[in-house]
């Protein structure tokens, strides 16, 4: 019997190994089959890049493309106009020559204007959703690992003093606020005097009733992403950008503060299934550290979906800062975006059309191409889709 | 149980171990029944050697196997892993006997990381046992994958460019990594191929040796369990049938439950009459279990008084223990 044993091992030493292929490798042969996800992948990239530049062009004091500069003389010039020389001053002249995209009513370059737009986009875009990914995964990886788990009497209390109390003093309610703090300190100290009697097998009354559980860790997320789905986000960015002063980085903030529920929901999903699969069981029988198997173990495996989710969402935001603009609500008049550049155009529409069409057809194209992109990138990411290309 | 000296000789002890599951229904998530997984499981392993656990699925094997590990609580019962209760401790205190008690799994496919090469996943567990230093980690690695028979090349490989064996190789690989005592075998050869099921177990066999690890072998087939293990406990619906040492369980069989298993065998000599119902309902007896015998309802012995009495261990020889009292009263099956 010793013999077949090293015989045995010996094969499996010898054993060649089948050809190393990564998982990029992989990942692009079946995204390679999807052609409108390439297109999207394209459009895509070609969209960051322009993105880039348009901010590199268009900002500082004498940018190359001026979008700010009002040339009254050349107003709604239509696209591919030369400027009139004769009525420009000197420094009025566009440097490229020729208005690419036209002019609007008062003689701005739209094409300038675009690329300034684009950076906008582009920002708002990334930002909101990245601030909505970090949401999504706290909570969603919270509600997922941890949502077994009960909220005892004495954290509630102490919750409700510190939350209350951190209220009434930003109301500028100085005395009872931090009364309340303090209320809340007390709570923990209980809990800390608690920990002993907890562990014992008689319990008294009082440290029964503290540590009484109520909800559990995952109803109180789950809940709360709910109440936050009833909300018509639309609006509810609305009322909060009409409360708080106009400005890009508020947009930003607002938009991710108001689309992170899909990632939640979708990271505690993957959670849910991943707690139980054997990999994560063997991290914990070898000991790791709570915090090591959620970022190192599960995280890893849980961010397919949320990045096709991620994909989507900047399309989503992109349309959302378009569509604030354009209510007047969005990013300050100077500065163009999209939506602006669309609010203004559409009192031309018959006379200047291409005020309307150029950012309308860029926002579509850009929103199209992310949608494509995603859902490439979902049908290659989740085997169960793969069948249907 | 001699010459280990100070240590030891009982590795793990395990003393009317019992864990039920709550069924939670409606709304309010009211607790409507009990599915009863362990019932009153007691056994031990000595140091170095093999305790097989046999059983048909959904009979508690694995709730054991996670029991010992802590990666569940149990609601009664004690488990002394090396004369310490480890029953009571929490995360914390529980750290460094971590090391001591690994777990190889069933499925090869799911016991990896997917997005870990072997050589991370491995690694995790050296981090554990205190060596950070890269080249001796290296080193380490290469030892681990060459003693279960793994080419030191596959270390940068990605899991899913390993067949089911090498797979399971992989698996131990990663339980050995911290130099434990005890290794919990969660059928690690059921999902494999007859002829790799051969290597995998002589590769634990071999590693029994090499290292004087102590096994928990779980497992449906009685075949391998007959090769492997040292003693054998059989398990139905939570509650240990039969506890015998390995020859004496194969050689005279006294649980009408262990009868049908053998009979499971493709070509022994152990033949069994089909009285023997081996189709019962599974699920609604661990839901709502008639008072007396769990095995009742499939037993051709079946009389008025299994339904009723508490059955309780006899003594049947030597280590060998049965619960039912019909076959002890008449000596034999």
């Amino acid at each position: 019997m010793q013999n077949t044993e090293t015989d045995a091992q010996d094969i499996q030493l010898d054993a060649p190994l089948a050809p190393k292929r990564t998982r990029l490798e992989e990942f692009w042969r079946l995204f390679r089959k999807n052609k409108l996800a390439i297109a999207g992948m394209v459009f895509f990239i070609l969209f960051f890049f322009l993105a880039i530049a348009g901010f590199g062009l268009t900002r500082g004091d004498n940018p190359l493309l001026d979008p700010a500069m009002v040339r009254l003389q050349d107003k709604l010039r239509p696209p591919l106009a030369k400027p009139n020389l004769e009525r420009l001053q000197a420094n009025e002249i566009p440097r490229l020559g020729v208005y690419i995209f036209g002019t609007d009513d008062l003689g701005r370059d739209v094409f300038a204007r675009m690329l300034q737009g684009s950076w906008v986009s582009l920002t708002v875009g990334f930002v909101a959703v990245g601030i909505a990914v970090l949401i999504g995964i706290f909570l969603g990886g919270i509600a997922g690992y941890y949502g077994n788990r009960h909220i005892r009497v004495g954290q509630l209390l102490a919750a409700a003093f510190f939350i209350v109390g951190a209220l009434l003093l930003v109301g500028k309610l100085i005395w009872s606020g931090s009364a309340l703090l303090i209320g809340g300190a007390g709570c923990i100290f209980i809990s800390i005097l608690m920990k002993k009697a907890a562990k014992a097998k008689t319990k008294s009354a009082g440290t029964r009733f503290w540590y009484f559980n109520t909800i559990s860790i995952d109803t109180v997320v789950m809940r709360f992403v709910d109440i936050m789905l009833c909300f018509p986000s639309f609006f509810l960015i609305l009322t909060v950008v009409a409360l708080l002063p106009a400005s890009i980085y508020n947009i930003m903030i607002v938009i991710g503060l108001t689309s992170w529920m899909g990632t939640t929901r979708f990271v505690r999903a993957e959670f849910l299934s991943l707690r139980e699969q054997d990999f994560v069981a063997a991290a914990r029988a070898l000991g790791l550290s709570n915090f090591r198997i959620i970022f190192r173990h599960m995280v890893p495996n849980a961010v397919a979906p949320v990045l096709v989710s991620a994909t989507i969402g900047i399309a989503t935001a992109i349309l959302t800062e378009a569509g604030l603009s354009f209510l007047g609500f969005g990013v300050p008049p100077p500065h163009a975006t999209w939506g602006n550049i669309l609010s203004d155009g559409q009192r031309f529409i018959f006379d200047a059309p291409w005020l309307t069409f150029v950012p309308g057809i860029a926002i579509l194209i850009v929103v199209l191409s992310f949608n494509l992109f995603g859902e490439g990138l979902r049908d290659v990411l989740n085997p169960k889709l793969r069948e249907r290309n | 149980m001699n010459e280990m000296g100070s240590r030891n000789a009982t590795i793990l002890q395990v003393d009317n171990l019992k864990k039920y599951f709550p069924i939670r229904r409606g709304f309010f998530q009211k607790i409507t029944g009990w599915v009863r997984a362990v019932e009153n499981v007691s056994f031990k392993i000595k140091r170095g050697k093999t305790l097989g656990l046999v059983g048909e699925s959904g009979c508690g094997k694995t709730t054991v196997a996670r029991l010992i590990l802590k990666l569940l609580d149990a609601d009664e019962g004690q488990i002394l892993f090396d004369a310490q209760d480890i029953t009571q401790l929490d995360e914390k205190e529980m750290k460094p006997l971590r090391k001591e008690m690994q777990i190889i799994f069933q499925d090869p496919y799911g016991s990896l990381n997917p997005r870990m090469t072997v050589g991370q996943s491995i690694a995790e567990g050296l981090k554990i046992s205190g060596i950070h230093n890269r080249s001796k980690q290296n080193q380490r690695l290469e030892k681990l994958l060459k003693m279960v028979g793994m080419s030191p090349a596959s270390s940068d490989r990605f899991p899913h460019e390993f067949s089911g064996g090498q797979r399971q190789r992989i698996g131990i690989a990663r339980a050995l990594s911290v130099e434990p005592a005890l290794i919990i075998c969660d059928e690690p050869v059921s999902a494999l191929d007859v002829s790799i099921q051969a290597q995998i177990i002589n590769l634990l066999k071999d590693l029994q040796s090499q290292l004087e690890l102590s096994y928990l072998f779980i497992s449906h087939d009685l075949n391998v369990v007959g090769y492997l293990c040292d003693k054998v406990a059989v398990m139905y619906k939570g509650h240990i049938m039969e506890y015998a040492p390995a020859d004496a369980l194969f050689d005279h069989p006294f649980h009408p439950y262990t009868h049908l298993l053998l009979s499971a065998i493709p070509d022994t000599e152990h033949k069994i009459d089909a009285e023997l119902n081996a189709t019962a309902d599974e699920v609604s007896n661990t839901l709502n279990p008639p008072s007396g015998c769990s095995f009742q309802e499939r037993c051709p012995l079946n009389e008025e008084r299994c339904k009723h009495n508490p059955i309780e261990f006899e003594k049947m020889g030597p280590d060998h223990l049965v619960r039912c009292w019909k076959v002890a009263r008449n000596g034999s099956y």
